[in-house]
């Protein structure tokens, strides 16, 4: 591959780039060249230090060490679900469901691409895995994290509609069918909307890379539509199951509501 | 009276034995097959949250008994079926009046003051009076066993609520259903109802009331 090396210099005019933003906001009295700055530092610190693992990941390319890595982006992206909730579910549930879901969605996806799409052998070598992993962790857990936002929160709006079905006999699916089905539609829209404008009105991040980094465009491109249909199916799954999960929680064995089951949002 | 031909049993229809809710109770009471009995209160003093406990909408000790059946042995949304609760304010989730009602004629709605047309309207132009009055309609088709208004007249004029008492009357009569009425009427909970309860300082109590409504005391 014909790949051009960044050299320091090249990444510091960028970064000039940025520090003229920061002036300017500071001097038009934006308020924006702190936040703007500190997150610039953080982005370059948190790329080296991975750059610096995947490194060390690569080289040594043990299961074990894949294995480990997986599970800490697998807890990271838990977290990040949770912490994006308004309203999440009390105790071992707020964190457990998210991460349960991307779990079960994400990693069996994955191994299930590594063993028979990629077929690379070792099928865990880091060089696929880790990327391929983390581009479904990152996908479904928006996904997620916006689905079971909009479940809770409609759910807490809509308390006297879902509690006058229930008077009326329905059963707890049938009394918050309607908002499980719309929390699902904001879980999947990022996706569909994201393959429908692939292409045409956005080039995708991945195959952007690749074709920068050297790749034939072809190529580029197979690569982008197995990842695209590994996310759509990836955040399918995973919005499902913890839809399926939260609604169950929401309720209890009567059919009835159970709102204490939320805690109050911060602030 | 259909209730006098019914075999007399000593089960009541509905018994409600120590139930305890929201830290409110313990309450007993019970309504005889065909009978009315109304329950009034101060504002807060917790006759929804009764009657929610009664529907099993809120987690509650103590047990409910519909004809000597236990609600803890009915799956609970055939239970809120039988035991149909009436809240002040009903809601309407979808466009059309038509779409929250099953797919049989409703022969309340004449006897309420509607015509049949009326399945056919938006809710969101209905007044808060017939809104009350179709959910009440709405309510009665799933033929329950017991209803639990509360205060089904709230929100309409006289001629509205009377119609309404005359078919809470007629189908008690005809299925033989027993009905808790909450009302801060009392002339109206001595017109409906055979018996009355108070609730007051978590204390559920018989009252009699005269013909005129004004209490006469303590049975």
């Amino acid at each position: 591959m014909n790949m051009i090396t960044l050299t320091p210099m090249d990444l510091s005019l960028a970064a000039l780039l940025v520090l003229i933003l920061a002036g300017l906001s500071w001097q038009m009295r934006l308020g924006l060249e702190r936040s703007l700055l500190i997150a610039s530092l953080r982005m370059v610190l948190q790329l080296s230090l991975i750059g610096l693992v995947l490194k060390t990941v690569f080289a040594t390319s043990g299961l074990l060490w894949v294995t480990l890595m997986a599970v800490v982006m697998l807890l990271a992206a838990g977290y990040e679900v949770m912490a994006r909730q308004q309203r999440r579910l009390k105790g071992w549930w707020g964190y457990g469901l998210g991460t349960g879901a991307m779990f079960i969605s994400s990693f069996a996806v994955t191994v299930l691409a590594l063993f028979t799409m990629i077929g690379n052998q070792p099928w865990y070598e880091p060089q696929y895995a880790i990327p391929l992993l983390g581009m479904m962790l990152g996908n479904t857990m928006s996904g997620i994290a916006l689905a079971l936002d909009r479940l809770t929160q409609t759910a807490w709006q809509q308390r006297a509609v879902i509690e006058q079905r229930l008077m009326l006999g329905q059963t707890r699916f049938e009394a918050i069918a309607e908002i499980r089905i719309d929390a699902m539609r904001s879980g999947m829209m990022h996706i569909i909307n994201a393959m429908a404008a692939a292409g045409i009105v956005s080039l995708p991040g991945m195959m952007t890379g690749q074709i920068l980094a050297g790749a034939p465009p072809m190529e580029a491109v197979k690569y982008q539509i197995l990842i695209m249909f590994l996310i759509a199916a990836g955040t399918g799954f995973g919005v499902t199951t913890a839809l399926w999960l939260a609604s169950r929680r929401l309720f209890d064995e009567r059919h009835r509501l159970r709102l204490d089951v939320l805690s109050t949002p911060q602030g | 009276m259909v209730a006098l031909e019914r075999p007399l049993v000593s089960n009541p229809l509905l018994r409600v034995s120590q139930l305890m809710t929201h830290q409110r109770g313990p309450f007993d009471l019970s309504i005889d097959a065909g009978q009315c009995v109304s329950l009034r209160g101060p504002s807060g003093s917790g006759k929804s949250l009764l009657l929610r406990a009664i529907a099993d909408l809120d987690p509650h000790q103590g047990e409910v008994w519909l004809d000597g059946v236990a609600c803890a042995q009915i799956l609970a949304p055939q239970w809120r079926r039988q035991v149909a609760l009436l809240p002040v304010e009903s809601q309407w989730w979808l466009d059309e009046v038509s779409a929250h009602f099953p797919d049989e004629a409703c022969p309340w709605l004449i006897p309420l003051g509607f015509s049949e047309a009326a399945l056919g309207w938006q809710v969101s132009r209905l007044s808060s009076g017939e809104k009350q009055r179709l959910a009440l309609a709405r309510a009665l088709m799933n033929r329950p066993r017991v209803l639990l208004l509360d205060e089904p007249t709230a929100s309409l004029d006289e001629v509205s609520a009377a119609a309404l008492e005359t078919v809470v009357a007629n189908y008690r009569h005809d299925t033989g259903a027993a009905v808790l009425w909450v009302s801060h009427n009392a002339a109206q909970a001595a017109r409906v109802a055979s018996r009355h309860y108070r609730l007051q300082n978590q204390q559920l109590q018989n009252r009699q009331l005269q013909a005129n409504g004004l209490q006469e005391g303590e049975s």
